[in-house]
């Protein structure tokens, strides 16, 4: 028996330990990451914080309460020779308490909640830029009608200036979520949703997004990515993609026109000002500007824009683009492939 | 009811036949039990695969087809074939000896129950050879059409959950029954044990629960294979509207999930505490408060759909008052233990490490109530620690602990102590290892369903320490499973009441008669036993009057296996449902006609 109690007296003390070190552990791991909900860079995700910060801190308190109150019950009350149970079958006045108790927990965050909430529903103010996002299986589709440009994955933002999207479906359900900047409002086939945020730090690396929706096999790999830009900067992105696609210069590229033109791709891709005028697959006239390729997973470069044409569906399983390579089925050889890839980089 | 009639001598009671042809809810319970601890198992392994895949960014040991129907078959696994079943075996084997019955009101339509369920999980799980569900298991329009789904899976779990529905159907109706008019003597409502009233309570809940589900199946199976568009946008149809009808049934059926769990601690708590629940009708109320208000909180899985400001509101408000019956359940569990003296065995520390676990997921459920919260939680791993707080924490922890209480009644027999404590504390730090992590990899961002991820997001550390701790709690399973062959090899030596409980169960013998009690009991206070053995009151002694036992039947049995046919028919051909349907009828016509003396 007295080997038993300091068997577990020494768990307990154990346990305390491991408890304390793990509460270190958590005080010291840091927030800061690429995707985290806790570094706030845009007013939606500064609006959520306020109820969050509140509910956060209440639930830690719970918490270590509840905690404490079920360890110290478990080793105080544990049986020991001549100790007799209490036969109390209940009192009504600490029923009383203790319902009251989450009562009041429950209105100190149902207020700010509801007020969080209406704040989020408010018209978008007046002078905000308009954003449509289209959800397609399995990437991000941006159209910015007063600019009437579009782009496909690569999100631009100006600083500081409120944006009001419509966030909209073209197959199964997506959700539009940047983790800094704003919380994610679904995009649903029949439906028009809304999100409106202000951008609040501009900066040269991107915010990462990603589809939070399960939308097919490769719900995981529909990311996309937010520049958030000076008014300047963003100006001069526009204009150059409101432009024509350049024509290109090298020989190589020339050649990859020209089999692009006669390819498949043109039936889902556009390619601004040549015959490329396909609307169910990412808008190309620019694709050589933007740094990522395949909806946020690759690098833009030569070797992955190859691997890419060769055969997405490697990269993405369940593609909905057809692998164009010979070896796969498809009707280009490597070097068309290759030819391709240049004109495509090309795009700037 | 007739209890005493007939002179029917009994058939023989052990061979595969009469496990086959049984009506005896013990027998029953016990099939409920171990089929659903080999469909635990099995989940378990679903997930093993999940974490191992996750371990690392870039994993490569599964691909994203697999893992999607990895994470559906993972769910739909311990939702519909594990926890609830394990939930009806206790109900099954113990709910008739804690009223004082002899069995439950039909004890056929038990039977069917059973097999029904079983038929149903090997059915859903056949799904794997020709394709599995991968939608998720809430399935969500339009992934789940046939445009976007095209091949089986997606069948397979329409027809799988709808027999399983009617499984839950029919054990909800009998339970109830036998609640309301089976009771012994004296045994009043404000008597029931707390694990009869969450029987009750989840029984209403089921039968209210299951309509709306059905309804949604057959509308999505209608869109699948006979052209009709009740999801489908581009026809006039609307994704939205299966969310509702889902989650209307979804919500009620996670209290059908927890509220077994909060019985099974409700019995444990006060016997190794060795004082009266504290606080009776307020843990009763409590729970019927719970399953009232879990009707009026079903869109809080749809904050992030656009569904505007009004709902909003209405729906987080009903939400965070459930904090409310919950916490004051929470408080009386802890007010049983102050005061007692606590027997800290494997049982009552798995109930006391339920508390715990289950205030994590409770705490974590309030948090994301608050729809701007959870426009930041909704399908990130931070959800996933809340539901695996509430139902590996919760559910399947006060389920050990209920094995631990009533292996003895079961089985005759006592699970060994010193491995169970070794069980006990590998799951204790497995699930926290599991699951803890979870809350911070959300607030990093992470979302749920992701078969890959990039390095540099911060994920890959808690990745890593999720997978370990999954491997624990394998562990902590293959010791509870040595543990029991352990145990079925020693001789039944359990007394009738090894544990001094409070309950009628624990008044006949370990393993009870098949026909439960010789006398059937007479019910003086709350905690019968208790008031008897502080009063002084023996036992009544048998009369030698016959008692009447329900005679087996091979039509159940015969029954479910017809609606398995039948649902077969919309996976293959439609002649299959004919063929099912006839088996079915003549199932139950020959149900009708069977004597039952």
């Amino acid at each position: 028996m007295t080997r038993i109690r300091s068997v577990r007296s020494s768990l307990s003390r154990r346990f305390a330990l491991l408890l304390g070190l793990s509460l270190l552990l958590a005080l010291t791991v840091s927030c800061d990451a690429p995707m985290s909900t806790a570094v706030i860079k845009g007013s939606d995700n500064a609006a959520i914080w306020g109820p969050y910060n509140l509910i956060m801190w209440l639930a830690g308190i719970v918490f270590v309460v509840i905690m404490a109150i079920t360890a110290i019950f478990t080793l105080m009350f544990r049986e020991r020779p001549g100790r007799e149970a209490q036969q109390i079958h209940g009192n009504t006045r600490l029923e009383v308490i203790w319902t009251m108790i989450p009562v009041a927990i429950v209105v100190a965050i149902t207020v700010p909640t509801i007020s969080t909430i209406q704040a989020q529903s408010a018209p978008p103010p007046a002078d905000a830029m308009k954003v449509i996002a289209i959800g397609h299986q399995w990437w991000f589709e941006f159209q910015y009608p007063d600019l009437g440009i579009s782009t496909a994955n690569e999100l631009h933002l100006p600083v500081d200036k409120p944006v009001h999207f419509e966030l909209r479906s073209a197959d199964v359900i997506h959700s539009f979520w940047v983790p800094q900047i704003a919380g994610k409002v679904d995009m649903v086939p029949g439906h028009t949703n809304f999100l409106t945020f202000t951008a609040t730090e501009a900066r040269p690396e991107p915010y990462l997004g990603q589809c939070a929706e399960l939308c097919g096999f490769s719900h995981a790999n529909m990311r996309f990515r937010v520049f958030v830009d000076a008014q300047s900067d963003f100006d001069s992105w526009s204009k150059s993609v409101a432009a024509k696609a350049v024509t290109p210069v090298s020989p190589l590229a020339k050649q990859g026109q020209e089999i692009f033109n006669r390819s498949a791709c043109i039936g889902c891709h556009t390619v601004n000002g040549t015959a490329a005028q396909g609307k169910t697959a990412p808008d190309l006239s620019h694709v050589g500007a933007r740094t990522t390729i395949a909806a946020g997973i690759l690098v833009n470069n030569e070797a992955n824009l190859t691997r890419w044409i060769h055969n997405s569906a490697d990269v993405k399983p369940g593609s909905l683009m057809p692998p164009m390579a010979k070896s796969a089925g498809g009707a280009l050889s490597d070097e068309e492939i290759k030819a391709v890839a240049a004109y495509l980089l090309e795009l700037k | 009811m007739a209890t005493i009639a007939g002179t029917l001598t009994q058939p023989a009671s052990s061979g595969i036949w009469s496990w086959i042809t049984t009506v005896d809810h013990k027998r029953i319970g016990a099939l409920y039990g171990v089929t659903a601890f080999i469909f635990f198992m099995w989940g378990g392994f679903q997930a093993l695969l999940i974490r191992t895949q996750l371990a690392v960014p870039h994993g490569v040991v599964i691909d994203a087809k697999l893992f999607n129907e990895l994470f559906t078959m993972h769910a739909l696994t311990m939702i519909f074939l594990a926890v609830m079943p394990l939930g009806a075996s206790f109900t099954n084997y113990l709910l008739p000896l804690m009223v004082g019955a002899r069995d439950v009101a039909f004890p056929r339509l038990n039977a069917l129950s059973y097999w029904v369920f079983l038929f149903g999980g090997l059915l859903l799980t056949s799904s794997f050879f020709f394709g599995a569900p991968d939608g998720g298991w809430f399935n969500y329009a339009p992934l789940s059409s046939k445009q976007y789904s095209p091949g089986p899976g997606i069948t397979f779990y329409a027809v799988g959950l709808l027999i399983l529905g009617v499984s839950s159907l029919m054990a909800a109706l009998n339970f109830a029954t036998t609640i309301i008019n089976m009771r012994a003597p004296g045994m009043t409502m404000m008597r029931l044990p707390v694990f009869v009233w969450m029987s009750l309570i989840i029984s209403f809940l089921l039968i209210l629960a299951l309509p709306p589900l059905t309804v949604a199946l057959l509308q999505l199976l209608f869109d699948r294979e006979y052209g009709t568009h009740f999801f489908i946008a581009s026809e006039g149809g609307d994704p939205i509207l299966w969310q509702h009808l889902f989650w209307i049934f979804g919500h009620p059926e996670v209290y059908i999930l927890i509220l077994p769990a909060m019985g099974i601690v409700s019995e444990v708590i006060p016997v190794f505490s060795r004082k009266p629940l504290f606080g009776y009708p307020a843990i009763v109320f409590a729970g019927v408060a719970i399953a009232f208000l879990g009707w009026a909180v079903w869109s809080h899985h749809m904050f992030t759909t656009g569904m505007g400001a009004v709902p909003k509101t209405i729906f987080a408000t009903n939400t965070m008052i459930i904090a409310i019956p919950t916490g004051v359940k929470i408080f009386n569990w802890l007010g049983t233990m102050y005061g007692g003296s606590l027997r800290l065995n494997t049982a009552m520390s798995f109930s006391i490490a339920f508390i715990a676990l289950f205030t994590i997921g409770g705490i974590s459920g309030v948090m994301h109530a608050s729809p701007p919260v959870d426009m930041q939680h909704q399908d990130t791993y931070f959800v996933v620690a809340h539901i695996h707080y509430v139902l590996v924490g919760g559910a399947v922890t006060a389920i050990f602990s209920g094995i631990y209480y009533w292996f003895p009644k079961m089985t005759g027999r006592f699970l060994d102590e010193r491995l169970g404590m070794l069980h006990f504390w590998l799951w204790f730090f497995g699930v926290n290892l599991t699951f803890f992590p979870m809350h911070y990899l959300g607030l990093l961002g992470m979302p749920r369903r992701i078969y890959t991820y990039d390095a540099g997001l911060g994920w890959g550390l808690w990745n890593m320490v999720e997978t370990i701790g999954a491997y624990v709690l394998a562990a902590s399973i293959l010791v509870f499973v040595w543990n029991f062959f352990k145990a079925m090899s020693q001789p039944q030596t359990a007394p009738a009441n090894p544990w001094d409980a409070a309950t009628l169960e624990w008044a006949t013998s370990s393993p009870p008669p098949e026909h439960d009690f010789d006398v059937v009991p007479v019910v003086r206070a709350r905690d019968p036993l208790w008031h008897d053995r502080d009063h002084g009151i023996e036992p009544a002694q048998p009369t030698g009057e016959h008692i009447h036992v329900p005679p087996p039947s091979y039509y159940p049995i015969l029954i479910a296996a017809g609606m398995t046919v039948m649902a077969m028919g919309p996976l293959s051909h439609l002649a299959l449902t004919a063929i099912g349907a006839v088996i079915v009828v003549y199932g139950i016509w020959g149900w009708a006609l069977e004597p039952t003396e």
